[in-house]
């Protein structure tokens, strides 16, 4: 397996002229952009890690004349912030990776799904998207975007909940298929993309797929953007090539006594120190959206799962019974164990649940519940048990 | 209670009467009043020619979209893994020791309400807090006292 260690990179918050990256863009036929990313290799940024260029090549490939195109900003995982980072700092890279994504498709009609938590961006955000309406005007192209705000649920960065939401209903997630590509927000053809991959695709439009592929590994090419926060001298965002064990990644932001990382957020997997050497962080090891979380010896990891499960007993839609029921259950079921009312056998019982779960749930957010819980049970049951 | 007069006709002379129009709608009547009430639920059904119950239903899965009494400032305290782990406790203590409410409540003058919420985004600079749509970061129960304060203030 190749291995690249740990190395800085900066893409993402590059400073770029849109205007021009995006006359490139407009050069090229939809055909051609979407070769491009395919050729990049670039998967999602938002955790999921569907190739993006195929997303487009469906999409596109639809015959519907209204198309939309949506970035999910609704960045709620747990230790992710770095999409918030990204608006703040770069929303002309957003908006135009938007527009390439609508040059792509043939969508005319772009929307921002924005986080509730976010919205004290929008006094920022808004002069910043009329300049970009204003320069895409000038230069020849019709394209518009819109906000829509969120009102704090967790469930809505779940694409087909998010369409939803933006339809004014309860953010509740749809069965699929269909799929977005087919059938997204107001039943129309959707292309709906992460903060970070939109910003990305623009980046690869600038620099060419080959320059992109030069970093990362055969199965996570490029550069993210990292949240790096909990137990380290230095919490914050940073963009790293992708293709580094944990080891490499502790070696540079822990404090010296790293028990665990969350990779991935309360919906990743938590690897412990002995794995550490032969996990990498990425597609072909432990895949994230961006959340790394870094616990020391002091911390309990009883209280990371059940600050874990408290949050998806809160936050599960209530839709489907494998995740209404099954969070709570989960819940209940730790703490019993960890009060002494039910065997530590019971942990067992509790894992199968958590493998009933993935296969029953509705949509992502039931089905990962199990990640955290069995990476964190598995790996620490006599801190959940004692 | 507000009364809701005519901000909910002028509202959706702006947002639209679409199914769609809903959210926004129900999104500026909680940044102006900070609570729906039943009375402004009704209203909005009846402008958009939906059911009340749809209202309602749409309403109360929004957690910021509040359909009990809220004070004019609403402190939502993060309590996902970081925050807890950085201090939040000591910012509820501190919090709920200065307005004299538990974590749920308002208080009397409607001017405060506490609750606790899931992650804002913030982990890097916890223990982080959101007063209505502005975050504070990096506290320790000394500033946000005196942020609190400011508050009161105002």
């Amino acid at each position: 397996m190749e291995n690249k260690g740990l190395n800085k990179v900066d893409l993402i918050f590059e400073k770029i002229d849109s205007k021009e990256v995006l006359m490139k863009a407009f050069k090229m036929s939809s055909a051609e952009i979407i070769q491009s990313i395919l050729d990049s290799g670039l998967k999602g940024r938002g955790g999921a890690g569907f190739p993006t260029g195929l997303k487009w090549k469906y999409t596109a490939a639809e015959k519907d004349p209204v198309k939309y195109i949506v970035c999910n900003a609704d960045e709620g995982e747990p230790g992710t912030f770095k999409d918030r980072e990204i608006l703040d700092r770069v929303s002309n890279k957003v908006h135009g990776g938007m527009a390439i994504a609508g040059r792509a498709i043939g969508a005319k009609k772009g929307i921002v799904y924005l986080r509730g938590e976010y919205r004290y961006l929008l006094p920022k955000l808004m002069p910043e998207l009329d300049s970009f309406h204003k320069m895409i005007k000038e230069i020849g192209y019709d394209f518009n975007i819109e906000y829509c705000m969120g009102s704090g649920a967790y469930i809505c960065g779940e694409e087909s909940a998010l369409f939803e939401s933006v339809e004014g209903k309860r953010g509740e997630p749809r069965n699929k298929p269909p799929y977005p590509t087919v059938s997204g927000v107001f039943n129309k053809p959707t292309s709906i993309n992460n903060v970070e991959t939109l910003v990305t695709t623009m980046m690869i439009i600038n620099h060419g797929a080959q320059n992109f592929i030069q970093y990362g590994t055969k199965d996570s090419r490029g550069s993210k953007v990292f949240s790096i926060s909990g137990d380290t001298p230095t919490p914050g965002i940073f963009e790293l090539e992708l293709g580094m064990t944990v080891q490499q990644f502790v070696n540079e932001f822990g404090d010296g006594d790293t028990k665990a990382v969350q990779v991935g957020g309360a919906s990743g997997f938590c690897v412990p120190r002995k794995k550490f050497t032969e996990t990498i962080i990425g597609f072909e090891g432990t895949p994230t959206g961006g959340s790394m979380k870094l616990f020391n010896s002091s911390r309990s990891m009883y209280n990371v799962l059940h600050n874990y499960l408290d949050f998806f007993t809160e936050e599960s839609c209530g839709q489907c019974t494998p995740c209404r029921v099954g969070c709570q259950q989960l819940l209940k079921g730790v703490e019993k164990v960890k009060k002494g009312e039910a065997k530590s056998t019971y942990l067992t019982e509790l894992m199968k649940l958590a493998d009933s779960m993935k296969i029953a749930a509705k949509c992502g957010l039931g089905q990962s519940v199990g990640n955290a819980f069995k990476s964190i049970v598995g790996n620490f049951r006599e801190e959940i048990i004692y | 209670m507000y009364q809701v007069g005519n901000l909910v006709k002028e509202l959706s002379d702006r947002h639209g009467r679409e199914r769609e129009s809903l959210m926004p709608i129900l999104q500026d009547i909680v940044q102006k009043h900070n609570y729906l009430t039943d009375e402004a639920m009704v209203e909005v059904a009846r402008e958009l020619d939906i059911s009340a119950a749809e209202v309602y239903g749409t309403a109360s899965f929004y957690t910021f979209l509040d359909t009990q009494v809220k004070g004019k400032y609403v402190i939502r305290v993060c309590k996902t893994i970081t925050c807890s782990m950085k201090g939040k406790s000591d910012i509820i203590h501190t919090l709920e020791d200065m307005l004299k409410i538990k974590v749920g409540e308002t208080t009397a003058d409607k001017q405060f309400s506490l609750i606790e919420t899931n992650c804002i985004g913030w982990c890097h600079k916890a223990p982080a807090i959101l007063i209505n749509e502005m975050p504070y970061t990096e506290l320790t129960p000394e500033k946000v006292t005196e942020i609190i304060k400011n508050y009161m203030q105002k």
